[in-house]
């Protein structure tokens, strides 16, 4: 099976992450909410990641900074190379010089990321200065420059404001002044847009475009909105209960996704200027990760399924180039029929 | 792809101030003013104007969607018309009766048919409570039913809304969210109402399990003879789920159509910006978008004249937007906008150009580019 993924022919892609395994201890049982995801990021790439809530795609994003809040531990034999050294490895101490430099993550909620006692001037120059040797006033005047970038208006004085005298889009803008200002090559963005109103978020998106046209950043954007995903990235993974289920260029899977579960998802989405008279939904619903079903992760709640899904659980397979899917449709494409059960309502 | 199909809604569009039949609900001029309070003896020194003014109407059967973003006062509006809190002005007329001078015995009566879906349902349950107690006490309550008979009214409910009869002995947080959502929409149910207001009932659930809940509303809306009025951010279910639209900025409405009128010729560029602004799930499209400069003003300091003005790109805005108040007016059929530049306008430009205004009104479309 040809397992190649996009750019990666001539050299090492700038992230390559392989069988990540994140595991949490809980009363329930052990939640293993990743559970053996690789995936590769090139440089200069912007790469979606996309799922629903508890999919996994949110630890997956945390664990590549080695920033899992315990319980949670990475297995070994993970590994997360980024720029051929090995995050799963390093010493803390190397992995901290990395972090905010090379490697930098945008929160969803920037209040809670930003330091609430801080002036956000601070909190900008404090990045230059942990990871630079720029004086006091030399990372003050950066960061004011930086926050002018992200569309600050006013930045010199606003420098001096602290986190909560702004507003949510003007925090999130902070946050991408931290994370960009010493130039990145990797940016991982979790939901950085989902906190914020329609008109707002379309200016950040705006804004992370044009900083990556600018600096060739690479991105790694996890989001739940297949909207947003449409429109900054190039490639897209799909996760679902912990397993990455599809990855393709963004036009193969908007056009041809050839997971059930992808499909569902971009059925069951109403569209602006498209008069539905119902909408297409999954039945059932998402199950813990401390008892992923059996088999095919999805089976049971996929109108396709057939007995070797219960029983048998899927490799990804090659759909067309860059285009692979954890399914056994793909070997057996004529059972692409729905169950009579499928057109039935749904009850939980 | 086959589904078992649903017949599209074929409901009658009645339009505000419409002859026919009198509306289920009538709201006009509503206001819910706060005091901001300051200093040691806390006095008041100024209003955050969350709801200043506004008027709508909702038919038996008809969804209403009230949309905005943050702050424009949407929640406050549906709050106050219950008398969740209490409005600081106008009117509210459902059914005939006057909601806002009700007090006691009569109030809680009208509570029957007017009933409201939250956002968080869990936030909503009380957790030491089965659902079956919780769906239960609305019926006890308003004497509905009681004992074996309320018991079996709970289980007919929790299988209209998609859940098993045998939930009821369970408590809330044994449930997923969308689970939850069908809780609340029974618990509203159980006291047969007429009228529901959906305060953003969907905005915490995944999209496939959001999709379950509104088809769920849409049935129940069509077994029961519902009115709702839907307040949500999200266009694209707003576009789905509604008869009329009505956009609220800054504590107003500023533009209010059918459905299909406003999303196919938005004329307030307020909600112009706010549909571009929306991203679409298909990567071959690839959008003009109006970006607004900033972001909303303070309620607590709204600008002069049209609230929108600061921030709008209508080519003929000038000095007149920022000191005529734009009256809500009907620009196409049903469809009414609040804004002078866009014609046709009652706001002549002799009266603009005595407010300072330098570019006459012209119609502005930029989607339509």
């Amino acid at each position: 099976m040809n397992s190649t993924t996009a750019n990666s022919m001539t050299s090492e892609p700038l992230l390559s992450v392989n069988s990540l395994r994140v595991y949490f201890n809980t009363p329930e049982g052990i939640a293993r909410a990743v559970d053996g995801v690789s995936f590769t990021v090139a440089a200069g790439e912007t790469v979606g990641l996309v799922g629903e809530s508890g999919c996994g795609k949110s630890v997956t994003a945390l664990s590549l900074l080695r920033l899992v809040p315990p319980p949670g531990r990475i297995e070994s034999g993970s590994s997360i190379r980024f720029n051929g050294k090995d995050l799963a490895l390093l010493p803390t101490e190397e992995l901290r010089q990395l972090r905010g430099n090379r490697l930098a993550m945008i929160f969803q909620e920037p209040m809670t990321a930003l330091n609430p006692v801080l002036t956000v001037g601070d909190q900008v120059a404090e990045v230059v200065r942990v990871h630079t040797k720029a004086s006091r006033s030399e990372a003050w005047a950066r960061a004011v420059k930086m926050l002018a970038q992200v569309g600050i208006p006013d930045p010199s004085e606003r420098a001096k404001q602290y986190p909560h005298e702004l507003s949510g889009g003007m925090r999130q803008r902070v946050m991408i002044a931290m994370a960009l200002i010493l130039e990145p090559q990797l940016v991982i963005a979790d939901e950085p847009t989902t906190a914020l109103d329609v008109t707002i978020q379309a200016q950040i998106l705006e804004l992370l475009r044009d900083m990556r046209d600018r600096t060739g950043l690479a991105l790694l954007l996890i989001t739940h909105d297949l909207g947003v995903v449409a429109e900054m990235a190039s490639r897209v993974i799909v996760m679902y209960a912990g397993e990455v289920v599809e990855e393709a260029p963004v036009h193969a899977l908007f056009e041809n996704p050839s997971h059930p579960y992808t499909e569902g998802l971009l059925a069951a989405i109403p569209r602006l200027g498209e008069e539905a008279a119902r909408l297409k939904t999954i039945r059932g619903t998402v199950p813990p990760p401390t008892a992923w079903p059996s088999g095919c992760r999805f089976h049971d709640r996929c109108p396709y399924a057939f007995d070797r899904c219960a029983n048998e659980a899927p490799m990804l397979l090659q759909v067309a180039s860059g285009h692979r899917a954890r399914c056994h449709l793909i070997e057996e494409p004529e059972r692409r029929v729905r169950g009579v059960e499928a057109t039935a309502s749904v009850l939980s | 792809m086959s589904e078992s199909s649903v017949a599209p809604k074929s409901k009658p569009l009645v339009m505000p101030n419409s002859a026919s039949a009198s509306p289920l609900l009538t709201v006009s001029n509503l206001a819910k003013h706060f005091p901001i309070r300051t200093g040691v003896f806390r006095r008041v020194t100024g209003q955050v104007k969350a709801v200043d003014g506004v008027s709508f109407t909702v038919n038996a059967g008809e969804t209403l969607a009230l949309v905005g973003e943050s702050g424009c006062g949407k929640t406050t509006t549906g709050r106050a018309l219950l008398r969740l809190i209490e409005p600081t002005g106008g009117s509210v007329e459902f059914d005939g009766v006057n909601v806002l001078s009700l007090k006691g015995e009569a109030l809680r009566r009208l509570r029957r048919r007017m009933q409201i879906v939250f956002q968080d349902p869990y936030g909503s349950l009380n957790p030491r409570m089965t659902i079956g107690a919780a769906i239960r006490e609305g019926l006890i309550v308003h004497k509905l039913a009681e004992g074996a008979a309320a018991n079996t009214r709970v289980r007919s409910l929790l299988e209209e809304v998609g859940l098993r009869p045998e939930y009821a002995t369970r408590y809330p947080h044994e449930f997923s969210g969308g689970q939850r959502q069908r809780v609340g929409i029974a618990r509203a149910l159980a006291v047969e109402p007429r009228f529901i207001v959906c305060d953003e009932p969907v905005s915490a659930l995944d999209v496939s399990v959001q999709a379950q809940v509104v088809n769920l509303l849409q049935d129940l809306q069509r077994d029961r003879g519902l009115a709702y009025l839907f307040i949500a951010h999200d266009l694209a279910v707003v576009a789905h789920m509604a008869d009329r639209v009505a956009v609220m900025y800054l504590g107003r409405i500023v533009e209010m159509a059918p459905r299909a009128s406003l999303f196919a010729m938005p004329l307030m560029p307020y909600t112009q910006a706010l549909l571009s602004a929306v991203p679409v799930p298909d990567p071959r499209i690839k959008r003009q978008r109006l970006l607004l400069a900033g972001e909303p003003p303070s309620p607590a300091n709204p600008p002069s004249g049209c609230v929108f003005h600061p921030r709008c790109p209508h080519p003929a805005k000038d000095a007149a937007c920022s000191v005529i108040v734009p009256p809500l007016e009907e620009k196409e059929p049903g469809h009414f906008v609040a804004c002078i530049k866009q014609t046709p306008t009652r706001v002549d430009w002799d009266v603009q150009r005595a407010a300072g205004g330098s570019i006459p009104p012209e119609r502005y479309l930029p989607r339509a580019q």
